[in-house]
Formats: C-alpha cells, sequence, structure tokens
C-alpha cells in the first residue's frame, strides 16, 4: 500500500485510478467493522477497510484486486457511508489511498467526515456512476483528473463527466480551509457573546 | 424554508457566525464524549496546542467498550482498557465531568444525559455517536459527529453547520396493545426509507406524539438517524417539564425553573410555522414491526410475508437480493415462526426502564426456549438500579435471561458480547447491518423489547400481542404456536 500524503492545505484537484464498489447503502460498519474501532489512533485503519466484505470474497474485492492497487478515486453507488457517524470509516478508506469519492449520494455524517479530512465526494446521476463504474471495470488502468473548482472528471481517453460539488464544500476545499478549527476559534469574541445571551447557560437568570 | 419552528427558533439563538464556505458557526450547548471517539480529537487537540474551550459543558461516560458481565478492572481486553484509561486521562487532565464505572451514573450516553437531566429543551446537542438524535425528544437540536468535529466542539464548542430542511411527521392516533415506539420508527422508516431524511430534521407531531412518554420519544428521535434524519425531535410541553422537574442537571426549583419552563415553551414550533415538506400516520394501523433484511428500512409487519422483489420499487430490489441471500431467507415466507438463536433487550434505542418493563411483561411466568441465548442489559447504572428495586432482574433471571451490567452491549461487536456465525438475533437495539453484531455472518432482526421477550419464550418470532392475550400460565405447557411453527420452513 503506497499512500500519497494525507490531504493538506488547498485541494484543488485528484488524480489516479479508480475502483468501483457496487451497491447502495454501504454503511460505515461494512467499510470498518466496529471491532478495529478499538484504538486510541487511526493508524492502521487502512489496512482494515472493508475487512469482513474483503474476506468474505477471498481476494476477489476489488480494493484487493492488484490492477486497483493505488487507485486514488472511489466509485459507489446511493447513499455511501450510511450509519454510524465514525469517522474511522473515511480514515480508513484515505489509509488504504482515497483521496475523493464520486457517488450518486452520500450520507451526510460521511460526508462532513469526508469533507473535514480534504477528501472531496462528488455526485453523479445514477447513468454516469453506472457508466463509469463500467469504465473501471473494463479499463481499470484508466487514469482520471478530479478537478474540484468544476467539479469535473476527466479520463486520460479524453472522456469528461460533469458532477456536482456544492459550491460551499467546493469553496472550503480549494481555500485550503476545510479543517474548521481554526476558523472555528478565531470567532472568540462571538463565542462570549452568544454563551452570554443562551438562558441555560446563565441560570435563567435573564430568560 | 421551514420558518417559525423550534428547529428554526433554536439554529437561531445558537448562531455564532457566518462561516466563508457559506455554513454557518453554530454554538453547541452540550458535548457529550465517550471512549470511542474522543482519543484521536484530544490527540488533534493537543498538536494544535488548543484546550477545551468548556469544559462544563462537556460531560462524559463509558459505555461501547465496557463489558457487561464483570466491570472489574483492568478489564481482560487491553484495548479496551487502553480506551479506558485514555478517556480517563483526558476527562482529568481537561477537567471534564466523567461518570465512570460504579459511580451510580454510568451508562449508555443517550441514556445518562436525558436521565441526569443534562439534556433539556432548546439545546443544542452534539456527539460523536450518530444516535445523539435521542436527545431530541427533548426538544433539543442534537446530533451526530465526527471525530474531526469532536476536535472542534473540544476547542470552539461550535460546529461547522449547514442549516437543514425540516419536515414534520405527523402522527394521529393511537398505537394498539403490543405496539410501541420503536414499531412506529420501524414503520416510519419502511415507508420513507433509510435515505429519505436526508437533508432533513424530522419534526415529530401529532395526537401519537403528544400521548407518548419521554422513554417513548426518546425510542423514536433515537431512530430518525436510521431514516437518514440527521436530528429528529418533539416539541416540549408538559410531559418534557415533568420528566426534567428535580433532576440532578436541572434547573431548580423556583424562579430558575419557572423562567426555563417559559423560555422551553416559546421554542415549540407555532401554529403558523412552515415546513419544507409533511407526511403523515395514523398509529392506529400500525402492527408490531420487524426487519428482516439488512438496512432498518426492511421492514414489515410481524403478520406480513418477506416481500417478494415484484411487491418492492425498482431501487430497492438489488439491496433486498443481496439481503435474501445474507439473511438466508426465502421472499414470500412468513417472518412468524422463524427460529432465532440469541435475544437482546437492550441499547441507546431500547434500555430503559419502561422497555424493561415491557419486555417483563411478556417474559413474567413464561421460559426462555431450549437453546435460545437471551440477555437484558440495562441502558445505565441507574436503569438497572430502578429495575432491580421493582424485582425484574429477578423476573427475568426466573424466565431464563441473564441480568447484565449497563452498557451498549450486542449492539454492536466492541465488547465481548456478540453473535457467533451464522446466529440470528432477536434484537432490540437499531442497526441490522451485516455483521454489526460482531459476527461477520451474523444475521439481526430488529423489533420492540417486547417482541424481543416474545421471541425468546417461544424460540422464534413471534406476535407480541397473542402473547399479551393469552395468560402466561397456559403458555407454560405446550406451546400451540411452536407447534405451528415446526410446520413452517425456516
Ligand atoms: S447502544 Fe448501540 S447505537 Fe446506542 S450508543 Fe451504544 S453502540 Fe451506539
Amino acid at each position: 500500500m503506497t499512500s500519497p500524503s494525507f490531504p493538506f492545505g488547498p485541494v484543488r484537484s485528484v488524480a489516479g485510478t479508480a475502483v468501483a464498489l457496487n451497491g447502495d447503502d454501504i454503511d460505515t460498519d461494512r467499510i470498518i467493522p466496529a471491532r478495529f474501532l478499538k484504538c486510541v489512533t487511526f493508524e492502521g485503519l487502512g489496512e482494515q477497510v472493508f475487512a469482513d466484505d474483503r474476506s468474505e470474497r477471498a481476494g476477489a474485492h476489488p480494493l484487493d484486486r492488484p490492477e486497483h492497487r493505488g487507485a486514488r478515486i472511489l466509485l459507489v453507488n446511493r447513499n455511501f457511508g450510511c450509519g454510524s457517524s465514525r469517522e474511522h470509516a473515511p480514515q480508513a478508506l484515505m489509509r488504504w489511498g482515497i483521496r475523493a469519492v464520486v457517488g450518486e449520494s452520500f450520507a451526510e455524517i460521511f460526508f462532513g467526515n469526508c469533507l473535514a479530512l480534504g477528501i472531496p465526494c462528488l455526485q453523479g446521476s445514477h447513468d454516469q456512476i453506472r457508466a463509469l463504474q463500467a469504465l473501471v471495470e473494463a479499463q481499470p488502468a484508466t487514469v482520471f483528473r478530479l478537478e474540484v473548482d468544476t467539479a469535473g472528471l476527466h479520463s486520460d481517453g479524453g472522456a469528461a463527466w460533469p458532477l456536482e460539488l456544492g459550491p460551499g464544500p467546493s469553496q472550503m476545499l480549494r481555500s485550503g480551509q476545510w479543517d474548521a478549527t481554526g476558523q472555528l476559534v478565531a470567532h472568540d469574541q462571538e463565542l462570549r457573546d452568544t454563551a452570554e445571551r443562551l438562558p441555560y447557560l446563565n441560570g435563567f437568570a435573564s430568560a | 424554508m421551514s420558518a417559525g419552528t423550534l428547529y428554526d427558533k433554536v439554529w437561531e439563538q445558537h448562531r455564532v457566525a457566518e462561516l466563508p464556505g457559506g455554513s454557518t458557526q453554530l454554538f453547541i450547548g452540550l458535548h457529550l464524549i465517550h471512549e470511542v471517539t474522543s482519543p484521536q480529537a484530544f490527540a488533534a487537540l493537543r498538536d494544535l496546542g488548543l484546550g477545551v474551550r468548556h469544559p462544563e459543558r462537556t460531560v462524559a461516560t463509558v459505555d461501547h467498550i465496557v463489558p457487561t458481565t464483570s466491570q472489574a478492572r483492568p478489564f481482560a481486553d487491553s484495548l479496551a482498557e487502553q480506551m479506558l484509561t485514555t478517556l480517563e486521562r483526558n476527562c482529568g487532565e481537561h477537567g471534564i465531568p466523567l461518570h465512570g464505572l460504579g459511580s451510580g451514573r454510568q451508562g449508555i450516553v443517550h441514556v445518562i444525559a436525558p436521565e441526569l437531566g443534562l439534556t433539556q429543551p432548546g439545546m443544542t446537542v452534539a456527539c460523536g455517536d450518530s444516535h445523539t438524535s435521542t436527545h431530541g425528544a427533548f426538544g433539543a437540536i442534537a446530533f451526530g459527529i465526527g471525530t474531526s468535529q469532536v476536535r472542534d466542539v473540544l476547542a470552539s464548542q461550535s460546529l461547522s453547520m449547514n442549516k437543514l430542511n425540516v419536515r414534520r411527521i405527523w402522527v394521529d392516533g393511537q398505537l394498539q396493545s403490543g405496539v410501541y415506539a420503536k414499531d412506529l420508527v420501524l414503520h416510519i422508516i419502511r415507508s420513507l426509507g433509510v435515505k429519505g431524511g436526508v437533508g432533513f430534521a424530522y419534526e415529530f407531531a401529532g395526537p401519537a406524539i403528544d400521548g407518548f412518554s419521554m422513554e417513548e420519544r426518546m425510542t423514536l428521535c433515537n431512530m430518525a438517524i436510521e431514516g437518514g434524519a440527521r436530528c429528529g425531535y418533539v416539541n416540549p410541553d408538559a410531559t418534557t417539564f415533568a420528566y426534567l422537574q428535580g433532576r440532578p442537571f436541572a434547573p431548580p426549583a423556583g424562579l430558575a425553573w419557572e423562567r426555563a419552563v417559559a423560555w422551553w415553551s416559546s421554542l415549540s414550533s407555532g401554529a403558523d410555522a412552515v415546513f419544507d415538506d409533511e407526511v403523515r400516520f395514523d398509529a392506529a394501523q400500525i402492527a408490531p414491526t420487524v426487519t428482516w433484511g439488512i438496512t432498518p428500512g426492511q421492514g414489515i409487519a410481524v403478520d406480513e410475508a418477506v416481500p417478494t422483489p415484484d411487491q418492492l420499487h425498482a431501487d430497492e430490489r438489488p439491496i433486498a437480493e443481496e439481503a435474501y441471500r445474507y439473511m438466508d431467507l426465502r421472499p414470500g415466507m412468513p417472518i412468524v415462526g422463524l427460529p432465532v438463536d440469541v435475544c437482546f433487550i437492550g441499547s441507546c434505542t431500547n434500555g430503559r426502564l419502561s422497555d424493561l418493563r415491557a419486555a417483563a411483561a411478556v417474559a413474567r411466568g413464561r421460559q426462555v426456549a431450549a437453546g435460545i441465548r437471551a440477555f437484558v442489559v440495562p441502558g445505565s447504572e441507574q436503569v438497572a438500579r430502578a429495575a432491580e428495586a421493582e424485582g425484574l432482574d429477578q423476573l427475568f433471571r426466573a424466565a431464563g435471561f441473564e441480568w447484565r451490567e449497563p452498557g451498549c452491549s450486542m449492539c454492536l461487536a466492541m465488547n465481548p458480547d456478540r453473535l457467533e456465525g451464522r446466529e440470528i438475533s432477536a434484537s432490540s437495539s437499531n442497526r441490522n447491518f451485516k455483521g454489526r453484531q460482531g459476527s461477520a455472518s451474523g444475521r439481526t432482526l430488529l423489533m420492540s423489547p417486547a417482541m424481543v421477550a416474545a421471541a425468546a419464550v417461544s424460540g422464534h418470532v413471534a406476535d407480541v400481542r397473542k402473547l399479551l392475550e393469552t395468560p402466561a400460565s397456559r403458555s407454560l405447557s405446550p406451546n400451540p404456536e411452536a407447534v405451528l411453527s415446526a410446520a413452517c420452513p425456516p
């Protein structure tokens, strides 16, 4: 497993081969089974991503096939990442090597968790995604370039797929402000004002 | 966009600033943490050189990894022990109150915060756990977050959020005997789909909800997330206030209490509230509901058959095909009579006193069927002590159930309680995902605690309404249903 460095600073594009995981409603328990959450760091989760699905398919799982080694873009269907809020799921995908997810739709918490790691999740139509998955299965060596700015996915064969990414997440990724902590902490006075205004933080003295 | 709803009002009150990406910085009134999703957040905080901004608005407990047989330290599992000591160290370092094992207040985070009176109307509540939606039962806006966001809340007591749409789910009528809040929510998810709530907060309202106890409302809101809604809530009312009065962290009696009730009451969605969407259900039409598949939306009434592909929308067929295979169920077969191996009563959905009472009413005077592993795991130390004071532990033990210490237990596989191999469980928890209960091939049927008890004493999925009608002593003799089920192929 050769992971590039984790996202840092502005995320403008993601380039690399892709791997397709077919199926709707793939939940975070499947992405990283709960027993691997028994850890106090995220290190090592890359090896355990989709552990049960992979052992069930004994080497035939897309993530185990040699042609997908080093893939950077994950192609999924509807409601990917539903279920538990565990950030261990995007962490495991990221540590396996995934840097962008393209799918029909995403569970909200999963989408937000990915964004907080600098991993864009882009949406496409059912037909687009099926076509992309079929292409990657037939020609796994295809190299893609995903542009955050235009939400476009381009193949080295010259094909292009217009995808969707909301303006907020897009801007956060491009500006490098996908990691919100700095911004939140900066609003020190506003935080004080809000706390002072909330009746339950002040013993209901002035509600 | 919605307007004048509780969601809108609470959002406005907690708005700190608008952020460059177009999202809102929202103040978090109560931050709940536990051992699983916090260690990496504390580590990140340390790396950034930041402290905890409001340790007094942060509350910790331990639930996911604790064994439910013996809670003696150190735990046999060294990883679990390490997680617990890490939480203890982090709480100690930052001055965060920890309701630990044996404190009398430990339990599943979504059980203890309400019972301690920490969760109150009008608050924003966040926790690194998707079932944080539970706290919406009080008229709080409560949602699950990931570990990066846990770090953000620790550092700033706020989050970067986007406003949700609000869907009102209006429930008329009243549930029939033998039908519970769990059945209602499984029915709602079945109808609206597991993705139906994406982008929405669910407001549960109407005569059925008005008549619900706080514990029933918690069961309902707990599973909003299984329908895709990040939060679910019920407007606060006299039931809410009566529940909170006198709890350790509730406002004290007197002026503070009166002002609190006035503020809480002012937050409810008004008669002129505008919703982005509205759907209606009739509680009287709902039957005990059981999931047969691998998502919480794959539910059927207990007297229905496993759906055939042609009864399903084209979109639902691929996951149904996967579910038939994984669950080893034939389309068209009845769910009643399906043999089970394990019966689990507990979790943040259904591990409260009223849940245990409902299960006990079915177990009373009956016996767990031969070959079944059945156990009851109270949601908190307080629930355990209250149940023991009523003799429920004795009742369950006499019926052949194990009575355990509080924790998440078999809701997920992070402690020693788990399914083995292809075992199939009747479970009062909230997720029937593949492998959720600890065996990569284990199978889960979600249902109400009373239905789990009915399955335990029958040895197979059974309609609890029939057991409630039949005096228990009669069902101790050869069970007509068991004979019937022998004729039903598995
Ligand atoms: S009982 Fe289950 S769903 Fe609830 S907090 Fe524990 S593991 Fe999560």
